[in-house]
C-alpha cells in the first residue's frame, strides 16, 4: 500500500530541472530538531524513544503540508519499502536500520519528509526540483515553526538548536544541491574542485559512489558548518560556491567541445547504442550512461523529452526500484537483465543523437 | 577496467577504503557506499569531529579507566568516555556538562561560537518564563530566610500572577 502511493504521484526527484539550469537537479534542506527534556534518540531508553514517537508522529502527521501523506513506523515497513524510500532520499539509511520506535511522515507530493528518532528526534526535510533554495527554505521554515507551536524544542540562546552531534548544533541546517557535473569529471577536474570547495567549509560527495569516481557524475554539495552564521548567510555562501561550480562546469563543457568534440560524441553515441541494445546493465553503468545522455540533452543532441527519461533512470534503475518493477525479489544478475530490458524499451523510440552543436 | 574490491560486509564493490591503526596494528577496511554510510563513515563531519576531539596518539596511551575522573552528565548519565568514542552527546544538558571539551571543538568545526540563526519563539518564551520564575522563587526564599514577611507576601503574589498570566499553554 505504501509503495503504491509512492509510485502513484510525481516526485520532485523524477521531475527534475528545466533547461534553465541543467546542472542543478535538485535542492534539499533539512533541519535537525530535538525535544526538550528527553535524551537524544541514540542515548534514550526504549520507553523514552516510544514517548518521542508518540508525541511527534501525530504532531507531524496533522500538519497541513502532510495532508493525505504517508505516516509509518519503520518497523511496519518491509525491507523493499525501506530501500525504495532510501533510494528516493525520503528516509536515510540510518533510519531504515533503526532498531525500534522510529517513524517517518512523507507529504503526498513527496517533497517533504520528517524522520522521527533518527540521529535527532526530528529531521525535517524539504526537496525541491532544480535550483530553488529560497522555496525550500520557506517551506522547511514554515513546517518547523508550525511544529514548534506543538512541541518544545531543545534550544540554547548561546549555541542554538541542540543536536545529538555537535557538528549540527546552531541552525541544525544542512542545505544541499545535487549537481550533474559530467564535463568536470570527463576533464578530470573534479578532484581540484572538491579540494577548493572543502576549504570554504562546503562538502562534496558523490551521490552514487565516493569522491571523484562517483558514477553518474552526480554530486551532492552541502554546508559543513551550522553555527556562527544565520540560515540565510549559510545558504548565500553555499549558493555562491554553487554558482562558481556551475561556471566551471560550463567552461569545461565549452572546452571539451572546442578541443575534442569527437571524444564526447563517441561517448554519447556509445551510451545511446548500449541503452538501445544491451542485455545486462549494472546500476553503476546505468548511472554513467544516464549521465552521458543527460549531457547530450543539454547539448540538444536528443529531444528535450529525453531529459525526463534520464532523470527517472537515476532513481528507478537503483536495485530496490528494479525489484519493485520486476514484481518480486530477484538477484543481482536478474536485476541487470531486467534493467537493460526496461531501458531498451525506454530508448526504442528515442531518435539517434544529432551530432552537430547548435550555438545559442 | 580493473576488478574492483569487494565490500567487507556485503558483496557490492567497495568504494570507501580506510586504514586504521589500532594498538599498532594496521587494519584495512574496504566498504561499499551503503555499508560505509550505515557505519557513519562517509560523513566527513563525523570524521573531522573525531579528529578534533581526540588528538593523535592521545587515545592509545590513555588507559580506559581514566574515565573514573571523567565527567558524567547529571541529567542523562552520559560519560566523557562515551562522548570521546562517538563524538555524539546524550541529551541537551550534555552541552553544559561537557562545555569545556566542546568549546574548542565547536570553534574548530564551525564559523563561530554563537548562534545567529532562527530563534524558536516558544522555546524562548518558556525559557524567559522559567528564568523569571526561578529568580522570583529565589527572592521568596531569601525574604523568608531574612524574615521580611511583607516582601515575601508580595513576591508570592508576583509568582502567582506570573503563573496565571504567562505560563506557556500546555498543548493538548
Ligand atoms: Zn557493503
Ligand atoms: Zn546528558
Amino acid at each position: 500500500m505504501l509503495i503504491k502511493s509512492i509510485f502513484g504521484g510525481k516526485s520532485e526527484m523524477t521531475e527534475a530541472s528545466s533547461k534553465k539550469c541543467p546542472v542543478v537537479l535538485m535542492t534539499r534542506i533539512r533541519l535537525a530538531r530535538n525535544l526538550s527534556d528527553t535524551p537524544f534518540p541514540g542515548w534514550a531508553k526504549a520507553p523514552q524513544r516510544k514517548g518521542v514517537l508518540e508525541t511527534c508522529l501525530p504532531a507531524v502527521a496533522s500538519l497541513t503540508q502532510m495532508k493525505r501523506g504517508i505516516t509509518a513506523e519503520v518497523e511496519e515497513l518491509s525491507d523493499l519499502e525501506k530501500q525504495i524510500l532510501v533510494e528516493r532520499h525520503l528516509i536515510s539509511r540510518e533510519l531504515s536500520g533503526s532498531p525500534e520506535k522510529a517513524g517517518v511522515v512523507i507529504s503526498k507530493d513527496q517533497s517533504v519528509s520528517v524522520m522521527i528518532n533518527e540521529e535527532d528526534h526530528l529531521r525535517i526535510q524539504v526537496i525541491k526540483s532544480g535550483y530553488r533554495f529560497k522555496q525550500a527554505w520557506n517551506s522547511v521554515n514554515g513546517i518547523d515553526s508550525s511544529l514548534e507551536d506543538e512541541l518544545d524544542y531543545a534550544f540554547s540562546s548561546q549555541i542554538g538548536f541542540l543536536t545529538a552531534c555537535p557538528t549540527n548544533v546552531g541552525t541544525g541546517m544542512r542545505a544541499s544541491a545535487m549537481m550533474h557535473l559530467p564535463a568536470l569529471v570527463i576533464s578530470s577536474q573534479m578532484e581540484k574542485v572538491v579540494r577548493a570547495v572543502n576549504q570554504l567549509g562546503i562538502a562534496v560527495r558523490g551521490l552514487f559512489g565516493e569522491g571523484s569516481d562517483a558514477s553518474g557524475s552526480i554530486f551532492q554539495i552541502s554546508n559543513q558548518t551550522t553555527l556562527g552564521e544565520s540560515e540565510q548567510e549559510i545558504i548565500k555562501r553555499l549558493s555562491s560556491v554553487l554558482r562558481t561550480i556551475i561556471d566551471q562546469e560550463m567552461n569545461a563543457r565549452e572546452k571539451i567541445l572546442e578541443k575534442d568534440p569527437n571524444k564526447l560524441f563517441d561517448k554519447i553515441g556509445r551510451a545511446y547504442g548500449i541503452l538501445q541494445n544491451s542485455h545486462l546493465l549494472t546500476s553503476s553503468e546505468c548511472m554513467n550512461l544516464a549521465s552521458l545522455v543527460r549531457f547530450g540533452v543539454d547539448l540538444e543532441m536528443f529531444p528535450e523529452k529525453t531529459r525526463n527519461i534520464v532523470d527517472r533512470m537515476f532513481i528507478e534503475c537503483q536495485p530496490g526500484h528494479i525489484q519493485h518493477h520486476a514484481g518480486k525479489a530477484i538477484d543481482s544478475n536478474e536485476r541487470d537483465a531486467f534493467r537493460s530490458q526496461y531501458l531498451r524499451n525506454q530508448f526504442e523510440s528515442i531518435d539517434k543523437p544529432v551530432f552537430t552543436i547548435q550555438e545559442d | 577496467m580493473a576488478k574492483p574490491l569487494k565490500c567487507d560486509l556485503c558483496d557490492e564493490s567497495a568504494t570507501v577504503h580506510l586504514t586504521q591503526i589500532v594498538n599498532n596494528q594496521i587494519h584495512k577496511i574496504d566498504l561499499c557506499e551503503s555499508c560505509a554510510e550505515q557505519k557513519g563513515i562517509t560523513d566527513p563531519n563525523g570524521y573531522s569531529l573525531a579528529d578534533l576531539l581526540v588528538k593523535p596518539g592521545q587515545e592509545a596511551e590513555e588507559p580506559l579507566e581514566v574515565t573514573a575522573g571523567g565527567l558524567v552528565c547529571d541529567e542523562c548519565g552520559y560519560t566523557q568516555r562515551e562522548f570521546k568514542k562517538t563524538g555524539r552527546l546524550g541529551c541537551e544538558s550534555c552541552y553544559a556538562t561537557f562545555a569545556n571539551l566542546l568549546s574548542p571543538a565547536l570553534a574548530g568545526m564551525h564559523k563561530g561560537e554563537r548562534h545567529k540563526g532562527k530563534v524558536p519563539a516558544r522555546a524562548v518564551e518558556r525559557k524567559t518564563y522559567e528564568d523569571r520564575l526561578n529568580s522570583l522563587e529565589g527572592d521568596l526564599q531569601l525574604a523568608i530566610e531574612e524574615e521580611h514577611y511583607e516582601d515575601a507576601a508580595r513576591v508570592r503574589d508576583e509568582i502567582l500572577d506570573l503563573k496565571k498570566s504567562t505560563k506557556p499553554e500546555e498543548s493538548e
